[in-house]
């Protein structure tokens, strides 16, 4: 059988850059095929999949050598028309690529380029509908859809002009982990059903792994690492050496002392053979201290019985009650629109409650405006271009000081102090624009820290960053969390996040909480994580096919002995 | 959550003409409008503009906003043009009946509260039909319906889509302006006029990094399912004319030639009763 995909001693350099992005590629891949392509940001693996559809070199300018064939086309002469006729790309930001007003339009979008007559064009948007199960959202607005749902619209915007190959750049990024397990799912069942040859970028490893692929592509600084089963290569150190995430499953064993075998079939934790591990799994959960108990201290903040809707008697959130103490670090999680932002809505200010108080060290604060409140609560968005109003960093970090009327010179004292704090100072004459998206990301972190806040509330903090970055992030809050003493509350659906650096996760699941616990707790308790459309953590299955009854003890102790090792360096 | 000036889906026979009957209507009105100052011409055109505007079942808070901002304007032109000329009645209708004296060389007089009076009407024959035009007409329908009498079909979709993202730049809008208020830029009323046009820098900046990044999306997206491969393109909302709207155009064409002879007939576009 001949590769459907085939790149030889392939290398390419952006027009913009000093070095190449890619160097001598030499890849294979045989129609049929599900291959999942990993690598930390920076390392080319969008590059590499911009090349198969032709967005590089037409898009992103630059120089090839070597050669590339792509169902028997070279991409760089067949251009990125000729190119959809067999690559399909599912782009990471589902949001952006809504093109029609309705999901249906947009399913046909591909097909009016392509001047189909109009009564073909609804049936073969039905036939597609059905397949990814659309079809009762045809005469939706794309952009109202969950997020699960809008996934599928993009997939089917790709598959109705019948590509051979399906591209997805990091199709996760935006989900909800039940969400993502179920996109897994559906890439899957297209696959088998369609023969489709299917490429999947993506960074959430263990995630993807929820269902089979054929081969894991490792890439480094613009080379191919590794290019292996992924049996193989979960028993090799590749993944970790790469800085990319290994499943959690395979790092407790690993730090159980166990050496992972091919043979076992590392590769789902629900059919490995844990047979060799077993034991010494057992032996290290006995040895393994427990992290010590916070003591209760004094409340940052207390929400008492909170109701409210944008229209009335639809209620968003209703009797949400729990209190937050002073230095804790906690997260708030729960499925795409179960009204986990507008809860940080409320805390703000930007929103009354119907019902309910907010007390803040026990003194309500529903009289006060957003501004009297942004002194002492500080809010982080998402997009750090959706905060940034200033070009110069110090400017912009100095911001909220100056319309406060604070005298120039304490100003820029403080702003000098808080750009060592997060690691800017030497930045502080730069323009915003020449800094990177974590950069950014401090830079708005520190132009609400430069306030003295209390409370830091961050929405979704590391959505769309790689494992270093997130690393990065979240260790500079953690260091604010306990050498500042600064509250902080973070919404997120990253299960990752909340289990390694939060100490209590509040669960809301359609506008009611329904969980107040330890992350290890509300992740190995199955009801709670299916209703919050979280996953159980793959460490609960590793337990129970162990036979180690506490299962969320075993997810603690691995998680303490995380935290130290990190610590550690 | 009804939003300002976009595209609503109901169910009248408004809403199911055409996007190019509806345009052609919104411009051979609003030309009529802007030419003839003969107040019996305006009187009847604003009856008809408030009859469809009920018709099409607009909602206030669709277009409250936008009604009260060109209301402002209306009243800013008003004095404006007093203050500028306030004897230009006189010049137009050759007589002068004052009615007060204001202060210095400004008299109110009977023909200059009639001239403003019309140019009043003017805004108002011709405000109900835009937004209604803005409110009723289904952006991608639209687009397919240019593209059908013969403009570029690219033209056509920078419209659409440049419609179809106003409520995405609405929700980043309120977003953006939350954040800044919390960092302590009062938007509010407690602010002054000129405080807060100043501080819409700092929404504006934001806004316009993130709506690039959007462009920068959507535009990869749509070149890679092949926008622009083809000279044509067929439209999946696209709608042929039907009775209605031939009976609408050939009203608005009947309607308007009348409108302009009836305004040109005695020689002036300004309908005079003082004479």
């Amino acid at each position: 059988m001949n590769p459907i995909i085939e790149f030889q001693n392939y290398s390419f350099k952006y027009r913009s850059q000093q070095e190449p992005t890619l160097r001598d590629i030499n890849l294979k891949i045989y129609p049929g095929e599900k291959v999942l392509i990993v690598g930390p940001s920076g390392s080319g693996k969008s590059t590499l999949a911009s090349c198969l559809n032709g967005l590089v070199p037409f898009s992103y300018p630059g120089e090839n050598s070597g050669t590339l064939t792509v169902g028997g086309k070279d991409p760089a002469k067949t251009g990125i028309f000729g190119m959809s006729k067999t690559v399909g790309t599912v782009l990471q930001d589902t949001d952006g690529q809504f093109i029609g007003m309705t999901v249906a339009e947009d399913v046909a979008f591909a097909l009016e380029n392509d001047c189909v007559p109009q009564d073909q064009m609804f049936d073969l948007v039905d036939q597609v509908a059905q397949v990814v199960d659309i079809k009762n959202l045809l005469h939706h607005v794309p952009t109202e859809l969950s997020g699960g749902q809008k996934q599928r619209v993009s997939m089917a915007g790709v598959m109705v002009d019948d590509v051979d190959i399906l591209l997805f750049d990091e199709p996760l990024a935006n989900l909800d982990p039940a969400t993502g397990k179920r996109a897994i799912d559906l890439i899957d069942r297209i696959q088998k059903e369609k023969k489709k040859t299917v490429v999947i970028i993506e960074h959430r490893l263990e995630d993807v792994l929820y269902r089979d692929v054929d081969r894991i592509i490792v890439v480094g600084e613009g080379r191919i690492v590794a290019d292996e089963t992924p049996d193989k290569l979960l028993s090799t150190n590749v993944l970790a050496e790469q800085g990319i995430r290994e499943p959690l499953y395979i790092t407790a064993l690993k730090h159980a002392g166990c050496v992972i075998d091919e043979k076992s079939h590392p590769s789902h934790i629900e059919s490995m053979d844990l047979q060799p591990y077993k034991e010494s799994l057992k032996t290290w959960f006995e040895n393994v201290a427990l992290p010590e108990k916070k003591k209760e201290t004094e409340a940052a903040l207390e929400i008492l019985n909170l109701d409210f809707s944008y229209v009335t008697g639809n209620p968003v959130l209703s009797g949400i009650h729990f209190r937050i103490n002073r230095g804790e670090m906690l997260s708030i999680v729960g499925k795409n629109g179960a009204g986990k932002s507008t809860l940080s809505g409320l805390i703000c200010g930007f929103n009354n409650p119907d019902r309910g108080q907010i007390l803040l060290r026990g003194e309500d604060i529903g009289s006060k405006s957003i501004k009297e409140r942004g002194e002492i609560i500080g809010l982080v968005m998402q997009n750090p271009n959706q905060m940034i109003s200033k070009p110069m960093i110090f400017d912009e970090v100095a911001l909220g000081l100056r319309v406060r009327g604070v005298p120039e010179e304490e100003v820029k004292e403080r702003v000098f102090e808080t750009l060592k704090i997060c690691g800017l100072y030497p930045f502080r004459n730069w323009p915003v624009s020449a800094l990177s998206f974590g950069q950014k990301k401090r830079v708005t972190i520190a132009s609400i820290l430069v306030m003295n806040p209390e409370v830091l509330i961050l929405d979704e903090p590391t959505a769309g960053q790689d494992y270093h970055h997130y690393t990065e992030i979240m260790e500079f809050l953690k260091e604010l969390n306990e050498k500042q003493g600064i509250t902080i509350l973070m919404i997120t659906h990253d299960m990752h996040l909340m289990l390694e650096y939060t100490d209590r996760a509040i669960v809301i699941a359609d506008g009611k909480l329904i969980a107040d616990d330890t992350p290890a707790r509300v992740l190995t308790d199955e009801a709670t994580a299916d209703r919050a459309y979280l996953k159980k953590t793959s460490l609960y299955d590793l337990a129970v096919r162990c036979g180690i009854e506490d299962a969320s003890g075993l997810t603690e102790r691995f998680i303490h002995y995380e935290r130290q090792v990190r610590s550690r360096g | 959550m009804a939003r300002l000036l976009t595209y609503a889906e109901k169910d009248t026979w408004i809403h199911r003409l055409s996007g190019v009957t509806k345009m052609i209507f919104f411009l051979l009105w609003s030309i009529v409008g802007m030419i003839t100052y003969d107040t019996r011409v305006l009187v009847v055109m604003l009856l008809i503009s408030l009859v469809v505007f009920k018709i099409s079942k607009t909602e206030w808070k669709q277009v409250g906003t936008v009604f009260l901002f060109i209301l402002f304007f209306l009243v800013f032109n008003l004095v404006v043009i007093f203050l500028f000329s306030p004897y230009e009645g006189e010049k137009i209708y050759g007589q002068r009946t004052d009615l007060f004296h204001l202060f210095g060389n400004y008299y109110v007089t009977k023909e200059q509260l009639f001239y403003e009076l019309n140019i009043m009407l003017k805004y108002f024959t011709v405000i109900p039909v835009v937004l209604m035009f803005m409110v009723t007409t289904n952006p991608s329908e639209f687009a397919a319906s240019l593209n059908r009498i013969g403009i570029s079909y690219n033209v056509g979709y920078s419209i659409a889509i440049a419609l179809r993202y106003v409520p995405d730049v609405q929700a980043d809008f309120t977003k953006i302006r939350h954040a800044q208020e919390a960092r302590g830029i009062e938007m509010s009323k407690k602010a002054s006029l000129f405080n807060r046009l100043k501080s819409m820098a700092a929404i504006i900046f934001p806004l316009i990094f993130s709506s690039m990044d959007r462009i920068d999306v959507v535009s990869n997206a749509m070149e890679l399912r092949g926008f622009g491969k083809n000279k044509k393109r067929t439209w999946y909302a696209g709608r042929p004319l039907k009775r209605n709207d031939y009976f609408v155009l050939i009203f608005v064409v009947v309607f308007c030639a009348a409108a302009l002879i009836i305004t040109f007939l005695d020689g002036s576009r300004f309908y005079n009763p003082f004479s």
